[in-house]
């Protein structure tokens, strides 16, 4: 046996000094009301001990003290929500410039995986400096994603994308523990995130080269799986062109506009009939159980990178389907006669 | 009212009362009586506390060493998913309101039974045959998804069960439903001449307050069960996205349920506490109307905070903002109770006897328990400590620290009115303070340990943790002897026991003025109630110091 006592967990992210503040003033909280009670309870069990020949002074009770102890209990209250919720937007919001990992949960092992295509399993390299989200899948039932030295978790669903992200700042490895139940071995679908000063890190990407990047292997899966008969660039297509989709509003048949992030991408491909696109049929087959979840993830980098590469503006996009916020109002009428017509090609 | 006169009298037990007034298994099977029920219950759900004790017995056990070593990976996640269940459903949950309750309530309303006491007996059946269910299931295999039963594990995935566990759980969630409803046409119905709402008991407050969740909260619980088996046994995709379900639907309606539960667990322990600090401090409760309001303030809110079981389950932030800002409210009205029990004790005359131990433990270790609470309603802090075992120290602080010594001190403190007799004071006392060292020693180690980061439900660990893991084991073996002593002693003085006579505590409340045992239908006349509640000091005056 070890004989480690540790109080706090390592503090290697950017958030964990923030999330110790908080946690420390919340035991200060604790201790002090705690120790209120009891001190206060110690101090009249000696003081009104019962004891012959001294009566109870019958109180009823004072509608000051209740107000008093009311309302300092919630505005200390809110302080805490505050302050939580302060942390809370900044461990849930990633910064837009974040270094893209992805990660599948399954019965009982994580898959990672870089948009350059090295993979790992139980295992995640980091950079020091630089924020990194993780984009979080699950393959079969909810599992967790939980890094302690981080102070971050989040579940990973099957049913849509989740995410992690953190800035490491120390160097060293750390554990990875599934924190959600999830069948026999959930105890054992633990692994190490190793945090290595950039440079390092750097090369170790370069030797963990893979055949393709996941864009590049998601441009495959998208022949393979026929997605390029319906998707074209090309006037005659029965698709919308997918070209500059990502991260970009999408009108959809019943009006909503939806903008078009993993998750959307996603549905789109497992559950085509759950969002038509305006002006378009629902003849897209579903791939649910064709496409493994990494597969999904390559697509969607395909899909992410189609725009980037052709750098297009948004209004030489070859649909009528995705559209600029401003673009919303005085479009409305003429999409909607659109809808009713057949879809052809590019837009005037 | 009893007069001190009587106190230095040697004490007679009363020749006919509820329990000798007929015998034979006949008479107690198919009673009507609430008293009687209530012993059956009692009987029961101590042998659910048992084999559930039996379970956490194993965890502790298999937690000594890091490595997965005394049983299979599938054998300990059985043993913690049987432990919560049976502790949860078939003990917490009927613990005070069905025992304690039961027995004490339409006295204290100056009744002669429940309103519907052939539906109380049913709830008893009802108990049993969940409870039949739930043996037959740990009989047959058992079952590993967690007392939470989260989809799409539960319902695609384990191979054990749960259909049959899930309809054990239906089942005994409907005697909770009927007791609720009992209690609540009781109180509106039944009460005696002169006993206004402004003169319930506290203990009758949080009761009813208790039976308005039990009876709107439990079936959501029903349904989210049966949309489960449906799922499982029949394919209909509700919560399964493969099947084209939403797998956090299930959460929602699960602990629309399950947090309200929570206060339906806790809110009959607190009534017993504002019973037994009145008592022993021999005092008007400080701020009645708070202490009882608070209690409907605690069931109303209960409602609206489920989702912060939920912050790292893909709510988005605003949602969680708020559910976050609910958990908070939802806290203030414990602190209210908590104060005003404290100073209920001021200028008081106090004294320790093992009811007041227990009680005093209860406000000491449910303030922590309730403080705790704060870390999981934070979202910054909850988003690290979410499903480790800080979670498992916290409630067990409420539900192990507060409810179970709320209903072990509630048990000695009626026991004499139960049995007649009373219970031996110094080994009472013994094992209430055995209890709290366990207790504590059990579940203190167990806050750092969550921070630490290490989750919940895990079979096996890194080394690191284990001195913090060997000392919350050591603990539960002080625990195990803290719960023991109190089923020897307390079967010992059923026979050998004091005669305790009407009033063994000089308490106020209707139940304390009749006979102990209480004869069948309670109380010889129809009592009027002419005074406020806890009127101590009233009677004092006889008193010859
Ligand atoms: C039979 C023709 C067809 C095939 C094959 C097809 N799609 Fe589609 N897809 C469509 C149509 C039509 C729509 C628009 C209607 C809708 O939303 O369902 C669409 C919509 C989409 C969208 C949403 C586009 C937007 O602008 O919002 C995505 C993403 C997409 N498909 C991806 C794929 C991928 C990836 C594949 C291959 C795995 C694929 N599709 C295969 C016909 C097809
Ligand atoms: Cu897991
Ligand atoms: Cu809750």
């Amino acid at each position: 046996m070890q004989f480690k006592l540790p109080l706090f967990p390592e503090q290697a992210s950017k958030i964990a000094p923030q999330v110790d503040a908080l946690y420390l003033f919340l035991v200060l909280v604790t201790t002090f009301f705690s120790l209120l009670v009891a001190l206060l309870i110690l101090f009249f069990a000696i003081k009104y001990k019962k004891a012959p020949g001294r009566k109870a002074e019958q109180i009823h009770g004072s509608t000051l003290l209740e107000i008093i102890w009311t309302v300092i209990p919630l505005g200390i209250s809110m302080v805490i929500f505050l302050w939580g919720a302060a942390v809370y937007f900044h461990i849930e919001r990633p910064p837009a410039n974040a270094m893209q990992v992805y990660g599948v949960g399954k019965q009982w092992m994580w898959k990672f995986e870089y948009p350059g295509g090295q993979r790992e399993i139980n295992s995640l390299h980091v950079p020091t400096g630089r924020p990194v989200k993780i984009t979080l899948i699950s393959q079969d039932v909810i599992h967790d994603l939980f890094i302690p030295a981080f102070r971050v978790k989040n579940d990973v669903l099957p049913s849509r994308y989740t995410s992690v992200w953190f800035e490491a700042t120390q160097p060293g490895t750390y554990h990875l523990f599934c924190s959600q139940y999830c069948g026999t071995k959930h105890s054992g679908m633990i692994g190490e995130v190793t945090v290595m000063k950039p440079e390092e890190f750097e090369s170790w990407l370069e030797s963990g080269k893979a055949e393709g990047s996941m864009a590049a292997n998601g441009e495959k899966l998208f022949q393979q799986f026929g997605c390029t008969t319906c998707h074209r660039p090309d006037s005659g297509a029965r698709g919308p062109n997918l070209e500059g989709l990502y991260g970009r509003p999408v009108r959809l048949q019943d009006d909503r506009v939806i903008v078009a992030d993993d998750n959307y991408i996603r549905e789109s491909i497992l559950n085509p009939n759950a969002k038509i696109v305006s002006g378009f049929q629902p003849i897209m087959p579903t791939f649910q159980g064709v496409v493994s979840e990494e597969g999904l993830l390559q697509i969607i980098a395909y899909i992410k990178s189609m725009g980037e590469q052709q750098g297009q503006p948004l209004n030489n996009r070859s649909t009528p389907t995705q559209i600029r916020d401003s673009e919303v109002p005085n479009i409305q009428q003429q999409m909607k006669q659109n809808s009713k017509q057949k879809p052809s090609g590019k837009q005037p | 009212m009893s007069t001190a006169i009587t106190a230095v009298q040697p004490q007679v037990m009363p020749a006919k009362h509820y329990l000798n007034d007929n015998y034979g298994i006949r008479s107690w099977l198919l009673t009507k009586d609430h008293k009687r029920i209530a012993v059956l219950y009692l009987i029961s759900i101590t042998f659910f506390f048992f084999i559930g004790g039996l379970f956490a017995a194993m965890i502790r056990l298999e937690l000594l060493t890091p490595a997965g070593d005394l049983f299979q990976s599938d054998t300990y996640n059985k043993l913690f998913t049987m432990h919560g269940i049976n502790m949860i459903f078939f003990f917490l949950i009927p613990s005070v309101p069905a025992v304690l309750g039961n027995f004490v309530l339409p006295i204290m309303v100056g009744a002669k039974d429940l309103a519907f006491p052939k539906i109380n007996l049913m709830s008893w059946y009802l108990y049993i045959g969940g409870a039949l269910f739930s043996l037959a299931t740990m009989v047959s295999g058992g079952v590993d998804t967690g007392w939470t039963f989260y989809t799409p594990l539960s319902s695609g995935f384990v191979r054990t069960h749960v259909i049959l566990m899930a309809v054990g759980i239906l089942i005994v969630g409907f005697s909770s439903i009927f007791t609720g409803l009992n209690f609540i046409v009781t109180v509106h119905r039944m009460r005696c001449p002169g006993m206004t709402w402004g003169r319930l008991p506290l203990f009758v407050w949080s009761n009813y307050a208790a039976s308005l969740i039990m009876v709107l909260g439990t079936p959501v619980l029903a349904i989210t069960l049966i949309l489960l088996a449906l799922e499982r046994g029949f394919h209909i995709g509700i919560f399964d996205p493969a099947l084209g379900g939403d797998p956090v639907l299930f959460q929602h309606m699960f602990w629309f349920y399950s947090h309200p539960a929570v206060y339906i667990m806790i809110l009959p322990g607190m009534g017993v506490i504002s019973e037994i600090i009145t008592c022993f401090s021999r005092k008007r409760v400080f701020g009645y109307f708070f202490v009882a309001f608070s209690s409907i303030a605690i069931a109303v809110f209960g409602f609206v905070v489920w989702a912060h079981h939920m912050f790292v389950a893909g709510v988005s932030v605003y949602s969680a903002m708020v559910f976050s800002l609910l958990s908070f409210a939802v806290a203030i009205p414990s602190a209210v109770k908590v104060f005003n029990w404290t100073a209920t004790m001021y200028k008081g005359e106090v004294s320790f006897e093992t009811p007041m131990l227990y009680a005093i433990g209860f406000i000491g270790l449910f303030t922590i328990g309730g403080l705790t609470g704060l870390f999981l309603a934070a979202l910054g802090t909850d988003v690290h400590i979410h499903d480790t075992y800080f979670v498992i120290a916290h409630f067990h602080y409420v539900m192990v620290g507060g409810m179970v010594m709320a209903y072990i001190g509630g048990l000695h403190f009626w026991w004499p009115k139960m049995t007649g007799r009373t219970y031996p004071e110094g080994w009472a006392k013994l094992a209430a303070l055995i209890t709290f060292i366990g207790f504590n020693l059990t579940f203190f180690p167990q806050f750092i340990l969550g921070y630490l980061g290490m989750p919940r439900r895990y079979h096996s660990y890194p080394e690191e943790f284990q001195v913090l893991n060997v000392l919350s084991s050591a603990g539960a073996s002080v625990l195990a002897v803290g719960f023991i002593l109190p089923l020897i002693y307390l079967l010992w003085s059923m026979r050998y026991g004091e005669v305790a006579g009407p009033n063994p505590w000089k308490a106020t409340g209707l139940e304390w003025e009749t006979s102990s045992p209480p004869p069948t239908h309670n109380f010889e006349m129809t009592p009027v109630v002419t005074t406020e509640p806890y009127a101590y000091g009233d009677e004092e005056g006889t008193v010859v110091p």
